[in-house]
């Protein structure tokens, strides 16, 4: 199973809508990184909502995938974590570290503008 | 009447199905959203290691609740090569698989139970999450309604 990756715009807003397998995650972050590299995407949003587990192997590939895009010098935002999730993570000892998070897709793509604008030369646009 | 679900743990779509099976038995009995949360994630944590370090194992899920407590215990087995240390996995930050070495000390926090054995040959993680029966009437005593 692949996750759809849509582009709008300078951004690609990807949503995780079912269980992935570990490798189904990898494949992801493989094309996730693919895609930012081949559009020249400015941000990422990935959308959690509707994933119900986030085990200390998802939450790596989640926190590695955000590292990598921004190492390519693109900004990620990660929204719609559940609040089960965000206490068993916590509890696990495993948060996301580093990595800009937001309620959902609407304020997840306000605060990616935000940080987009506020880019070192992005000024001229 | 006692339910016990059984998943082969032989790839990794069995992770993914084992936690179903734990969080779907979870909600059956009565456990909240977090608690069916925490399950799930230490079924996959646990079977996950299944894979990783035995190739496969097995992975039971039992409805060992009583009158008085709804508890859910699962078993997670593998005829592996064993834990070499057991207090070191149980610390943070130890991984002998190149991994983060949250695995089992995450799991643990997670559950109100969690016992293992381990040398060669058998790997055996028992955990169970247990909770006090919510009665079905209040809980306010008759006769105590509030001046």
């Amino acid at each position: 199973m692949r996750v759809p990756i849509l582009k709008l715009g300078d951004i690609l807003l990807t949503s995780i809508q079912m269980d992935l397998t570990d490798s189904d995650a990898q494949q992801f972050q493989n094309d996730v990184l693919h895609m930012v590299h081949e559009k020249n995407a400015k941000g990422l949003i990935i959308d959690i909502t509707a994933l119900d587990v986030v085990d200390s192997y998802m939450a790596r590939i989640l926190n590695d995938t955000a590292h990598m895009v921004r190492l390519l010098g693109a900004e990620v935002v990660l929204c719609g974590m559940r609040p089960a999730v965000a206490i068993t993570l916590v509890e696990m000892g495993r948060e996301l570290i580093g990595v800009d998070t937001a309620l959902n897709l609407e304020q997840g793509m306000e605060k990616l503008r935000r940080r987009i604008a506020g880019r070192p030369g992005a000024a001229g646009g | 009447m006692v339910t016990e679900k059984l998943v082969r743990i032989e790839d990794e779509m069995d992770i993914v199905a084992a936690r179903e099976v734990g969080r779907e038995m979870a909600r059956e009995l009565g456990f909240g959203l977090v608690d069916q949360t925490r399950l799930a994630t230490a079924i996959s944590e646990l079977t996950r290691n299944v894979i990783q370090y035995a190739g496969k194992g097995i992975c039971m899920i039992r409805d060992a609740s009583d009158s008085s407590y709804i508890r859910i215990q699962v078993v997670v087995e593998d005829n592996g090569p064993g834990i070499p240390d057991i207090n070191k996995a149980l610390q943070f930050g130890y991984s002998t698989s190149g991994g983060l070495g949250a695995g089992l000390p995450g799991t643990k926090q997670l559950v109100h139970e969690f016992q293992i054995v381990s040398h060669p040959g058998l790997t055996r993680v028992t955990i169970a999450m247990v909770r006090a029966r919510v009665p079905e009437e209040s809980h306010i005593p008759v006769g105590t309604q509030r001046a």
